[in-house]
């Protein structure tokens, strides 16, 4: 199935995504170009409201049609591209090639279903396959997350479940098909710390046996860290850093990169050492006005912003190898 | 350590899974607490059942003349005495049950698929198909709906089936507007997005995700709507527009509508059917409510 390919899997070329607000139309994704190969683990990184998650639903032709619209640009996905797919088209690979798990698993499911039905009829709406046969399959893949007695859980409704248990459900129905790719929304930001291990150990486990690429949203540079290999960082709406995991944790150059790093929190070595300031970023995400503005929309929360930053928009630029970061002022060392 | 924590994650599903009950067993025990709404069920059963088995039981015709007209209650074995065409007023009760719950039956059930078809459409896509269709849904909303149904009937002869369409025509509104208010709200649940990012239809989306979630507040709205069905149609038959060759409730009482004043009994019997069999359903309908509305249920 998996065709010799030179390219990368899923290529966002100046893909621009418009909302229609009462001030005018605003770019909520402006000119994103993200690359991700077959079977990588991408992160994706910002705090809310930088346009993340609509990445995600851009990528599934699921954005909200009205306000949004895909303004310019391209996604290409085996062969074709997805902006110029029609519906039915889309429909087939949603579910099926690219898949998506959300990040609230209590209200992901469908309250009056139970689980198996509910894995089931992802199976039989994309692979043909008979109500039993279909029913045989979804508890085989409640077996394959991990969940205890799958035989008898697949009985189960969704109330039925803790969070953790919810969330490998979506999981299972998320790989039903065994997609090429999967988009994570934060699928952990809703559960307890010790289930949060467990589901990422989860999804390593399901991408190494299945090799289905990984485009994981999330806040937390730690969860990055874990789990990607390659992290674009975003802030309202553009691409402000991109590069391997290792590089842009050891030596991240755009500001708002460095702010997220220091935000999270480190384990003490010795409980008398004294503990690491946390830093955070001051002030807050611009509003959906100040998008698009042709300047560097960090910089009113930045320590080394300057004129030019508010008179210009920084580009992407290379430091050498793959990483790249938007900053007029990139690779001057914080104080 | 991966097999502990399964276990314990194992563990405390189990403790979990004893507390939780299925929301629609909770609604039953709801339902079952409330004496008047089991009231109402029981009484309801009897009159179904009655007017089903009825007909079987007492073979009396209740189109033929069996003894004097204006025949008083009791009086030669004729429970309810006879109208006034001497015909025997008890095989008329137990006869125009049946049809009596037809009617507000099919016609409940024609204005809640024309109220949910049109709620759901309208709540689901918004947009240009909203305002056309809740144009509509007002427009029908001001007719006067006794005199729209009147005019149908009188227009189109007074059949059963139009009687029927007549009132499913013009009791819909308010099942068009509690549907939609409920698909706006859940349109917007994560389990839609879900199901749609795994490639669901529109149509399945409507159907089979968005719907059986909408049910409660649309199946307590058609119980209600079963009773003014049946209210709405006596009081056509009152008014002399219901098929007068077949015995309903609300046409023996139309039809003896001209004596009220001397054989009160031909008018006061069946109508004290269509009150009782009314009121059962609004105290079903009543329980249902509560056991179904989750406001309610969290006092």
């Amino acid at each position: 199935m998996i065709e010799p390919r030179s390219g990368p899997l899923l290529s966002l070329r100046d893909l621009t995504v418009e909302f229609a607000t009462r001030d005018g139309t605003v770019p909520v994704l402006d000119r994103l170009s993200i690359d991700l190969d077959a079977g990588a683990t991408l992160g994706l990184v910002g705090e809310s409201g930088c346009g993340k998650s609509m990445t995600a639903l851009a990528i599934m032709g699921l954005i909200p049609s009205p306000p949004g619209r895909i303004a310019g640009g391209s996604i290409h996905f085996a062969d074709e591209d997805l902006t110029r797919a029609t519906d039915s088209h889309l429909r087939d690979i949603r579910g099926n090639a690219i898949s998506m798990i959300f990040q609230e698993p209590m209200t992901s499911l469908n309250p009056v279903y139970t689980i198996g039905e509910q894995i089931a009829e992802v199976l039989r709406r994309h692979q043909d396959l008979a109500r039993r046969a279909a029913w045989d399959r979804a508890v085989e893949l409640l077996d394959s997350v991990s969940i205890p007695l799958p035989g008898r859980r697949a009985h189960d409704y969704p109330h039925q479940l803790s969070g953790g248990m919810r969330q490998r459900v979506m999981i299972a129905i998320a790989l039903a098909c065994r997609p090429r790719i999967l988009i994570a929304d934060e699928p952990t930001t809703a559960l307890d710390v010790t289930v949060q291990a467990q589901i990422f150990d989860l999804l390593q486990a399901l991408r190494e046996e299945t090799g289905t690429a990984i485009i994981l949203i999330t806040h937390d540079m730690g969860v990055v860290a874990e789990m990607a290999e390659r992290v674009v960082v975003m802030y309202a709406g553009r691409m402000v850093e991109e590069g391997p995991v290792r590089e842009i944790l050891s030596e991240p150059h755009h500001p708002y990169t460095q702010g997220l790093i220091a935000s999270v929190p480190h384990l003490q070595t010795e409980v008398s050492d004294e503990p690491e300031d946390l830093m955070e970023i001051p002030g807050i995400v611009p509003s959906l006005a100040e998008f698009g503005r042709a300047r560097c929309l960090f910089a009113p929360r930045c320590p080394r912003a300057s004129d030019r930053c508010r008179r210009e928009q920084p580009l992407l630029v290379g430091s050498g190898g793959q990483h790249k970061a938007a900053c007029w002022h990139s690779g001057a060392a914080p104080a | 350590m991966a097999n502990d924590t399964t276990a314990a994650v194992l563990h405390a599903d189990r403790l979990e899974v004893a507390k939780a009950r299925h929301p629609l067993a909770e609604a039953a025990g709801m339902f079952f607490r409330n004496h008047a709404a089991v009231a109402g069920l029981v009484t309801l059963t009897i009159i179904v059942v009655a007017s089903l088995v009825g007909p079987f039981l007492y073979t009396v015709d209740p189109y033929e003349m069996v003894w004097a007209p204006f025949s008083e209650p009791g009086a030669e074995g004729f429970l309810f005495g006879t109208d006034y065409l001497g015909r025997d007023l008890f095989a008329g009760v137990v006869n125009g049950g049946r049809v009596t719950l037809a009617v507000g039956l099919s016609a409940a059930l024609l204005s809640v698929f024309i109220g949910v078809s049109i709620g759901a459409l309208s709540g689901y896509y918004r947009g240009w198909v909203e305002e056309v269709l809740m144009r509509i849904t007002e427009f029908f909303q001001v007719l006067p709906t006794l005199l729209f149904s009147m005019v149908l009937v009188a227009l189109f002869g007074a059949s059963l089936a139009m009687v029927t369409f007549a009132i499913g025509i013009v009791s819909w509104t308010a099942v068009a507007r509690v549907t939609r208010s409920e698909f706006l709200r859940l349109r917007e649940m994560e389990y839609v997005t879900s199901s749609r990012s795994s490639g669901a239809r529109d149509l399945g989306l409507m159907l089979i995700v968005i719907l059986p979630n909408a049910l409660p507040p649309i199946v307590v709205q058609a119980a209600l709507m079963v009773g003014s069905a049946i209210l709405f149609e006596a009081g056509l038959s009152f008014l002399g527009l219901s098929d007068p060759n077949v015995v309903s409730w609300g046409q023996i009482i139309g039809s003896n509508r001209p004596y009220i004043l001397d054989a009160g009994w031909t008018v006061a019997i069946p109508g004290f059917f269509i009150f009782i069999t009314v009121l059962a359903i609004s105290l079903v309908g009543d329980g249902l409510n509560d056991a179904l509305n989750p406001k309610l249920r969290e006092r």
